[in-house]
């Protein structure tokens, strides 16, 4: 029985020639991450471990995003906490306000990540760099200590799914359709413990910054990673953000898969995943007339430049429909420079949106657009749990950043078709 | 062995309603317990009890990688959490941190909320006394009960260098 890719990619940094499903290896990593709530925790943990240094000060990442700038006292206390550790322990990636950008988006533009990779981070959407051919993981803030000590973690090897893409993606429907119509098929446990490996012919349609929005949201299906097999895209982005040498992994032709999902791409339409699951999916055709009070555009999974392109392209000449908080995030610095050229800052302010500096805030009802009790938001976030954006009694609509932009035209959760006639 | 009340809960308990991201601005441990549960059942609180153990349904701990879940569970009092399934992320975090849990759909359908019930996590045996059924659930492999005889990852590391 042959491997998959991720089963390829796991031998080799274990020293195996083989490995199976199911089987517990050691693992080398080639980064560790992690953020401003995780890594409290991580250097306590391995403050206790008893090393000097980090296993390689090049190969740790640390990234305040998630209560950045920082919202209160508290906040700005663990945020010096970790500063001091990184300028302590000589951590090269560590990345200050200014420079810094939503640790998903920002670790594959730094070109810190390449296809072939193990990564690990003490964050769940780590499976992003699944895009890149990468294997990428979430774990929690100890396996980071341990990771950071010793460049090592144990991993049960998954068994997968293969899901395989046709077609291409029809106007107005998005990487973040894509990935929301599978896990309402699936559900949110659908992938539990295994890897989602992405091949067929569609792959090539979608454009990188599709593939990191479908990657993102593995864990959504309670995946272990998802994975793109690698093509010209990819060596060509990896090419323009990294020097780093790439290894790049096919599955084998009889590699052993617990499931095949074949996906017609161009049979997909905009997707909304209601409260209070990613799994509770319905096509925008299924909607029916939700008003909503607050819109935001942004997050590690649908902050990247084609994100905001298809914003503006809805909110070009258009007002946000009054009374909806429209707010806009781009998730790094270089993003926002990009956006700021491109013009599409002055779209989003002419049509009354609000556009902050980078930040994971209102994903996680941390701040920067905290919804009060009974208020309804669409955004393009990834989780819609009760009290994700705030109140308990609040609710989170799950949506691409086109159907978010109509909605905040509309002031309902809206098509573009309706909007740009 | 672990030997205590049951407090039950469904499907798809995820780590946002065990702890709620807006409280996450400090990493203390016993401060955080607070709010354990908080959006899901306000009076787990009050009325959880050292020993006493939690049941759930499928996906357990689903969503955020914070380790703060497992901590503020273990914090709580709570000596075992028994699910149908666990989030990977979650059952990784329980082991590093010594959280025990136990994996076993039948148990986590059969036990009700209240049931005295005592568990045996190296064996995987789980005892309702309330009911006088027993059922068995997957007990960790090795390597991961010397994690937990180790109570947690670092503990783990640290006497394996030593």
């Amino acid at each position: 029985m042959g491997m998959t890719m991720t089963q390829k990619i796991l031998a080799a940094h274990a020293g195996l020639d083989k490995v199976e499903a199911g089987q517990l290896i050691m693992a080398n990593l080639d980064l560790v991450l992690g953020n401003d709530i995780t890594s409290p925790v991580a250097i306590k943990e391995f403050e206790k471990i008893g090393v000097e240094e980090v296993f390689d000060k090049s190969k740790v990442a640390i990234v305040p995003d998630h209560f950045t700038p920082n919202k209160d006292i508290k906040s700005a206390e663990q945020c010096k906490f970790i500063r001091e550790f990184a300028r302590d322990r000589e951590i090269e990636n560590y990345f200050e306000i200014g420079e810094m950008g939503i640790e998903h988006a920002l670790i594959p533009e730094k070109g810190l990540v390449v296809s072939g990779d193990v990564v690990i981070g003490a964050d769940s959407h780590t499976c992003t760099y699944g895009a890149l051919g990468a294997f990428s993981t979430g774990v929690g803030s100890t396996d980071m200590a341990a990771g950071m000590a010793s460049g090592q973690a144990w991993f049960k090897v998954p068994e997968a799914i293969k899901i395989v893409l046709t077609g291409s993606l029809p106007k107005w429907v998005s990487g973040k359709d894509v990935i929301l119509h599978i896990i309402g098929m699936i559900g949110v446990d659908g992938a539990l413990y295994q890897s989602m490996e992405y091949t067929g012919p569609g792959v090539a349609s979608l454009s990188m910054d599709d593939r990191f929005t479908i990657a993102n949201m593995a864990i959504e299906a309670g995946a272990k990673n998802g994975i793109f097999e690698v093509d010209n895209k990819t060596v060509a982005y990896m090419k323009e953000h990294s020097t780093r040498e790439y290894t790049i992994y096919k599955a084998d032709e009889d590699a052993d898969y617990s499931r095949v999902i074949e996906i017609d791409l161009s049979t997909l339409r905009p997707t909304v995943a209601f409260p209070h699951l990613p799994d509770n999916t319905r096509t925008i055709d299924e909607v029916g007339d939700v008003p909503i009070d607050q819109v935001v555009i942004g997050s590690c999974t649908n902050g990247r430049i084609e994100d905001l392109r298809a914003a503006a392209e809805i909110l070009k000449g258009r007002k946000v429909h009054k009374g909806i908080r429209t707010i806009i995030f781009p998730a790094t610095q270089k993003i926002y420079l990009q956006a700021m050229k491109e013009g599409l800052l002055e779209i989003f302010i002419e049509a009354g949106a609000a556009v902050s500096t980078p930040t994971c805030g209102p994903c996680l009802g941390g701040h920067m657009g905290i919804l009060a009790a009974g208020e309804r938001a669409v955004a393009t976030t990834n989780r819609n749990f009760v009290g994700r954006m705030g109140h308990p009694e609040s609710e989170v609509y799950l949506a691409s950043p086109a159907v978010a932009a109509a909605s905040a035209v509309s002031g309902r959760i809206s098509s573009p078709e309706e909007v740009v006639k | 062995m672990m030997k205590g009340t049951i407090i039950k809960y469904g499907d798809n308990v995820d780590t946002d309603v065990i702890i709620p991201a807006r409280y996450l601005n400090t990493s203390d441990i016993q401060e955080l317990a607070k709010h354990c549960m908080e959006d899901l059942d306000k009076d787990f609180v009050n009325k959880v009890k050292p020993g006493d153990l939690m049941v759930a349904g499928k996906n357990f701990g689903s969503g955020s990688s914070r380790e703060h879940a497992p901590a503020v569970i273990k914090a709580s009092g709570i000596s075992c959490v028994i699910a149908e399934t666990f989030a990977r992320i979650f059952y990784r975090n329980a082991i590093n941190i010594g959280l025990p849990i136990m994996e076993s759909p039948e148990a986590a359908r059969d036990i009700e909320d209240g049931d005295q019930v005592s568990v045996d996590v190296y064996s995987g045996l789980i005892t309702n006394i309330t009911k006088n059924k027993t059922y068995q659930g997957t007990p960790f492999p090795g390597f991961m009960q010397d994690i937990m005889k180790a109570e947690g990852l670092i503990n783990y590391v640290r006497e394996k260098g030593e």
